[in-house]
């Protein structure tokens, strides 16, 4: 491999995990569920493609294994799983309430991109010359944008997508930094998603069926300063 | 062999238990298997103390993947321990509930797959690999936490989940940039062995960065103040022998994991692993101890009393000694028999009134005086009253604090515990021993129309109870010596 393909794969990369950085603040912003999945699909397709592509670079089977993996599980497996357990209704609410307002939110995204930009260069570097790529700081930057949704949104769909959002950002710079973690390890962690995506599944179609919503932000009955909610009925 | 029959005996009644054999198969299976597996935990354990370990162990190719040294065989001990006596305090508490077979089944199959993937956490070897059981204890207990369906269930379950992943999230990539720095450092296996043997040459950076992610991460799962909010909702919401699984050695399991990485941190430089466990575990047992104060019901109570509890071990191996260390290890033990204990306790009193409410319970050694006596009870051992486990451990641990110089945080340790003895002390000698303020609300607990006779709990119940004081009794008075050796063996593997 000459250097100009080495050049020319490593921009594709850089290409690859600058559209996965934007499909995170799409996630941010989008209030409808279904959107949300369908960025997540595209955001898993993208980690697909930089695992690849660095899989080509490095001449690594491990990393096209990963892609492959990713590849499977995500786009296909999780839509999938997702329609087998949790209610319809999940797919089409629209947040109207929302914590924080679009703008409002997209900036706070920004300012915690900025920030993973400059905890992550210093990391990348740490580790040797060769991972001064992108993926470490984006991957950082995508961790904290899944963290960020998880606390501001309330829908049951929204906050699932927000978990897979920071696992596929500890990927996106964990496959630059450990390239040959194995692949026993690689296969366990995303049986691990799916279990994940069937487990919280299940819970939402209980809270569906229990409470009658799936805005799981609305359950906040238990704390130290109101007394219990039994107590009420029971009086 | 005997390691991997170790890890497969819960995953082979998880399979039983789905069989649909009548009423007593299921938890007959559950409890056959979790003696078992105390059993054998028991052997292995006392071949770990001997130094003569199982073949599969020495053997190299297993070696990359399960590893049992001191520290595990302990957390392996103590999961088998509740885990068998949580199972035969099940049979009664279970049958009470007038569940449906099918419901029972799947209270059972998920009992023992949350066992299953506790006892993986310690025999594991490689830290993503940890990791991952880590994550599926999360989702095996899922189910039982959200078991009764309530909304107050069902809340506690989404919140334990979201914020239990969210935390494993972030101890990924702290486990990730574990694997880089070891690459980074000249290469090595990623095993917690390998780790402490290449950690003199990995990049301090890197360390620092993996050490906090997996410290926040894991964290989250272990209670840590601030990150502590779902554990009192969990804890308190799930059946009560699954809350004294989680209370008792779930958390412990977890600690377990980030305390296997002081031995690797002590080796680089300014790292201050000791400082972070110091401050995060005082700051822990100070939060928890104040809001005891105004907990309003009295399984929480016990909850908040776990984030205390981890928060002492924590400050303990902070406190850098080698006697601490001893002293973090015996509070280990002593809370996981103790809090198991309490939970046992908390769901009698449940069985017997009908309601968590602390102010709904008055004059509970009257209607039931075993679940009364055993609530008391379990309320001084987990306060650390003298002579029971918990204070031998406390002692221990402040012992060593004053005997480092360490005069600030052994003081303020010192006095939170007190505070947290008054808070836990306040609330159930009321609930206990208090008049019942009026004839109205007696009438909201005592469910059936025989108010006025005593409650008598299942047998299985007042079996488990029983088994569950001895060693809280016992360990009070004395450390048998083959447990003090496991006890050392195990302090010495989180120092280098």
């Amino acid at each position: 491999m000459n250097d100009a393909t080495k050049q020319l794969l490593e921009n594709l990369n850089a290409l690859a995990a600058g559209l996965f950085l934007l499909t995170a603040f799409g996630i941010v912003a989008m209030r409808q569920a279904r959107g949300c999945l369908n960025l997540f699909i595209v955001q898993s397709l993208l980690l697909a493609a930089s695992a690849a592509l660095l899989g080509l670079r490095y001449d690594s089977g491990h990393l096209y294994g990963v892609a492959l993996v990713n590849l499977i599980s995500k786009p296909i497996i999780v839509p999938w799983l997702l329609r087998k357990t949790s209610p319809a209704e999940v797919y089409t609410r629209r947040e109207i309430d929302q914590v924080l307002n679009i703008p409002t939110a997209l900036l706070i995204a920004l300012a915690l991109a900025i920030g993973a930009y400059f905890v992550g260069i210093p990391l990348a570097n740490a580790v040797g010359p060769e991972f001064r790529g992108p993926n470490v700081p984006i991957g950082i930057a995508v961790l904290l944008l899944g963290a960020f949704t998880l606390t501001v949104r309330r829908e049951a769909l929204s906050l699932l997508i927000g978990l897979l959002v920071m696992e596929n950002g500890a990927f996106l710079a964990g496959i630059s930094i450990a390239r040959d973690l194995g692949m026993l390890v690689e296969l366990a962690i995303a049986t691990d998603g799916l279990v994940i995506v069937f487990i919280m599944g299940v819970l939402v179609r209980a809270v569906q069926k229990q409470i009658g919503t799936t805005a799981v932000g609305a359950l906040a009955s238990l704390k130290e300063t109101a007394a219990p909610e039994t107590d009420e009925a029971l009086r | 062999m005997s390691v991997i029959v170790i890890l497969l005996l819960p995953l082979v009644a998880a399979l039983l238990v789905c069989i649909p054999f009548g009423k007593r198969w299921v938890p007959g299976v559950t409890v056959v298997s979790s003696l078992a597996d105390l059993v054998l935990i028991a052997r292995l354990a006392r071949q770990v103390v001997a130094g003569h370990l199982p073949g599969e162990l020495l053997d190299a190719a297993w070696s990359k993947w399960i590893a049992v040294d001191g520290l595990s065989a302990l957390i392996l001990l103590l999961i088998a321990g509740v885990g068998a006596i949580a199972a035969i305090y099940s049979v009664g508490y279970m049958a009470h509930g007038n569940l449906t077979p099918k419901k029972l089944r799947l209270y059972y199959a998920n009992y023992n797959l949350f066992v299953f993937s506790m006892l993986a956490i310690p025999v594991l070897a490689e830290p993503t690999l940890v990791w991952i059981v880590v994550e599926l204890t999360t989702l095996c207990s899922a189910l039982l936490v959200s078991f009764e369906n309530t909304r107050e269930a069902l809340e506690a379950a989404w919140k334990y989940v979201v914020l239990s992943l969210m935390g494993a999230g972030v101890a990924l990539f702290g486990f990730l940039v574990l694997f880089a720095a070891i690459h980074a450092g000249g290469g090595g296996t990623y095993t917690w062995a390998g780790l402490v043997a290449a950690a003199p040459r990995m990049p301090a950076i890197l360390m620092q960065t993996a050490f906090l992610l997996i410290l926040i991460g894991l964290g989250t799962k272990v209670g840590l103040v601030p990150m502590h909010t779902w554990l009192p909702d969990a804890h308190s919401q799930a059946p009560s022998p699954v809350c004294a699984l989680l209370s008792g050695i779930e958390t412990t399991s977890i600690l377990y994991v980030i305390l296997r990485l002081f031995p690797v941190m002590q080796a680089v430089p300014g790292a201050h692993a000791d400082t972070w466990a110091l401050v995060l575990g005082l700051i822990s047992v100070g939060t928890a101890s104040f809001v005891l104060l105004q907990v309003k019901d009295y399984k929480r109570l016990f909850a908040f009393s776990t984030v205390e509890h981890m928060g002492i071990i924590l400050a303990a191996i902070g406190l850098g000694a080698s006697a601490a260390d001893y002293g973090a290890m015996q509070q280990i033990v002593s809370h996981s028999v103790t809090k198991s204990f309490c939970f046992f306790a908390a769901g009698a009193a449940v069985l017997a009134t009908g309601t968590r409410e602390i102010a709904a319970v008055r004059g509970l050694i009257h209607r039931s005086p075993l679940a009364g006596a055993a609530l008391i009870f379990g309320g001084l051992a987990i306060t650390g009253a003298p002579p029971l486990a918990v204070f031998l451990s406390e002692f221990a641990i402040l012992k060593a604090g004053l005997a480092q110089g360490q005069y600030l945080a052994t003081g303020l340790l010192a006095t939170f515990i007190v505070i947290a003895f008054f808070g836990i002390m306040a609330h159930l000698n009321y609930m206990v021993f208090g008049a019942p303020a009026s004839a109205a609300p007696e009438q909201r607990y005592y469910s059936g129309p025989e108010t006025t006779e005593t409650f008598r709990l299942p047998f299985s119940c007042r079996l488990a109870l029983f088994l569950a004081a001895v060693p809280v009794l016992v360990l009070g008075v004395y450390v048998p010596q083959p447990l003090h050796d496991l006890l050392t063996l195990a302090a010495a593997a989180v120092t280098r």
